[in-house]
């Protein structure tokens, strides 16, 4: 700690270039922050704990194939299985294609098996009465500032009625809110619709049924329940793969996009530019200070104090600029999330993130001091003090 | 007084390339302790590597050098730096002080090698700043002050860990007239009130004036030596 100023006082020996290092050092971090949100909030979907009790079966071909509405009834006859609906993908937008409305066309009794979704009885009522009734996500219902009672268009970006038309009109009946809004938030921007609605209004799913969805009475037992869901269709022209909610969730977010390998290729990007930038920066650093390092030793500074020195203005540069960067990821989180309107709902800086991005603030910070802590550790003080 | 100071058939060669260049040749030399003496000499006629080599700075090709009693040319690097830290002040022609740094914290960056609290680090950083009349100037960076100043700024951390040596390359090489002799007065001052031996490699005759002996160096040899004005 005794050397602590003058390894400060070294950092900022040139004021303006180490400052605009940092501020390369803190864009870095906040941009990790950011997109480690992003990775975690995928990552998340579809882990709560109820989740773990669900299975999720689709077609094995594809999840733009249908099923057969018939295959509920044997389903609830596997033994294992609790209870079963189904849900179709509707892919509705309002007002403008760019505002995608996260829209399922679901069984009488989805809900039975969402818990984790909170409803009022009166608006499940309500719900269950309405023809053309719609229960929205609190979010979502925030986002369009929509109230129960209104009645509101809805465009599906599939599937026509039988005029033709594309544009739906459905009333909301009910709000939906999510009990965990860590794992759950994605209920939060949800549209339900019902089914038997949808199903009597487009010519394109005659009967059919985008996934179902099975509670089993035991978890150890998911394994085997789907397998023997799956055994239902063998050899059959719609053949089924019935997975864990969090592994259907995981499949379908990989078929949109590898969140983690987008997300990992872009910081691998940004990290090794930054090396490069602040390796630049520590080199020049060091370089000029030829003579300085050279009296540091003359005095009685060890070789080896001297390479500590210059190693740790270099974790000292990167441990500034990235608590900065994380820090600002933390206060600007909660702020991107709410100016999205609902459309992401990014959870905070964790402590996760924070240790993966201490670590990644030593290790670079260690590159990146250690070729020229290396060359002022060699230092020769004659030489140096001569100029040569 | 004692021998502070023995050397016995010094060399130092340099590889220059493919070359080497023989710079100090078969140098004997015996320095009292409490001397100040002058070296003198030539460009190029090995002074200032004599001095490195006296102060630990480089090691000999031959030959041994004793300061103190300790055989220095037998030490390793990691040796060599502690004994330089305890035992030796060096002064240099461009002062080398840190520039982002204030008197004060110049004077004791060689007090953090010891094990001296910060409050006792500051008191002796008082004293030699005390010493060397900049007592005001403490917390000026040396951009802030004049070349003369910032030269007792760097004798004031040459002495703040009580060295017995005091090694000085040029130390007026760079000053007018008044400040060099300024620095001048303030080394006779140390070396008469204070005890220290000073070693200093100088051009300047009238700056030898100061010492109590010069010598003289011509082409890596100890040609003559006179005794100087006391």
């Amino acid at each position: 700690m005794k050397y602590l100023h003058l390894v400060w006082a070294s950092l900022f020996r040139r004021k303006t270039r180490t400052i605009l290092t940092l501020v390369s050092i803190i864009a870095a971090f906040l941009l990790f922050g950011l997109l480690d949100a992003v990775r975690t909030s995928f990552n998340q979907a579809g882990q709560s704990a109820n989740g773990a009790e669900r299975l999720q079966t689709g077609s094995k071909l594809s999840f733009i194939q249908t099923l057969p509405i018939a295959l509920q009834q044997q389903m609830e006859q596997v033994p294992g299985v609790k209870k079963v609906t189904y849900a179709n993908w509707f892919g509705g937008a309002y007002q403008d294609p760019h505002n995608q409305v996260f829209s399922f066309a679901v069984a009488p009794n989805y809900l039975d098996l969402y818990p984790e979704v909170a409803v009022s009885d009166a608006e499940r009522k309500a719900f269950a009465e309405t023809r053309t009734g719609a229960l929205v996500g609190e979010r979502l219902a925030q986002r369009f500032h929509w109230k129960v009672g209104d009645k509101i268009p809805l465009q599906s970006t599939i599937f026509p009625d039988r005029a033709g038309s594309k544009n739906w009109s459905f009333d909301i009946v009910g709000i939906l809110h999510a009990t965990d809004k860590k794992s759950g938030g994605f209920f939060d921007q949800m549209f339900l619709l019902h089914w038997k609605y949808f199903d009597d209004t487009t010519p394109y799913n005659r009967g059919t049924a985008g996934w179902y969805v099975s509670r089993v009475a035991d978890v150890n037992q998911a394994d085997r329940v789907a397998k023997a869901i799956d055994a239902l269709s063998a050899n059959s022209d719609h053949e089924t793969r019935t997975q864990t909610e969090q592994a259907a969730t995981a499949n379908w977010m990989k078929q949109l996009a590898d969140i983690g390998l987008i997300v990992g290729s872009i910081m691998g990007a940004v990290f090794f530019t930054l090396l490069l930038l602040s390796g630049n920066t520590m080199m020049q650093a060091v370089r000029e200070r030829t003579s300085e390092l050279a009296v540091l030793k003359t005095i009685g500074f060890s070789n080896r104090s001297v390479l500590a020195m210059v190693l740790a203005e270099s974790l000292l540069l990167l441990l500034l600029g990235g608590v900065i960067g994380l820090a600002l990821a933390t206060a600007l989180i909660p702020v991107v999330s709410a100016g999205s309107g609902g459309m992401l709902n990014l959870p905070v800086v964790g402590a996760d993130s924070w240790v993966l991005g201490f670590a990644l603030m030593l290790l670079i910070g260690l590159l990146v001091g250690a070729l020229p802590a290396s060359s002022a550790m060699r230092l020769n003080i004659v030489d140096a003090l001569a100029g040569r | 007084m004692g021998k502070l100071i023995e050397i016995r058939d010094l060399s130092k060669v340099y590889e220059r390339g493919k070359q080497k260049v023989e710079v100090l040749h078969h140098i004997n030399l015996e320095v009292d302790e409490g001397d100040f003496l002058a070296l003198m000499g030539p460009s190029g006629s090995g002074k200032t590597t004599l001095l490195n080599l006296i102060g630990g700075l480089d090691l000999p090709s031959g030959g041994s050098i004793s300061v103190g009693g300790q055989r220095i040319d037998q030490l390793g690097t990691a040796a060599l730096a502690k004994w330089r830290a305890a035992n030796v002040g060096f002064v240099f022609q461009f002062y080398n002080l840190m520039p982002m740094l204030s008197a004060q914290r110049n004077v004791e960056l060689p007090l953090l090698l010891t094990k001296l609290s910060s409050a006792e680090r500051r008191k002796r950083a008082a004293i030699a700043l005390q010493l060397v009349g900049l007592a005001d100037r403490a917390a000026h960076k040396p951009g802030e002050l004049s070349g003369g100043q910032q030269q007792r700024v760097s004798i004031a951390r040459a002495i703040v860990s009580d060295p017995t040596l005091l090694v000085c390359d040029e130390p007026t090489g760079d000053l007018d007239r008044n400040s060099a002799e300024e620095v001048l007065a303030l080394l006779r001052a140390l070396n008469r009130d204070h005890g220290k031996t000073v070693l200093m490699v100088t051009h300047d005759p009238k700056a030898a004036e100061y010492a109590n002996h010069t010598l003289q160096l011509d082409k890596g040899t100890l040609v003559e030596a006179e005794a100087a004005m006391a």
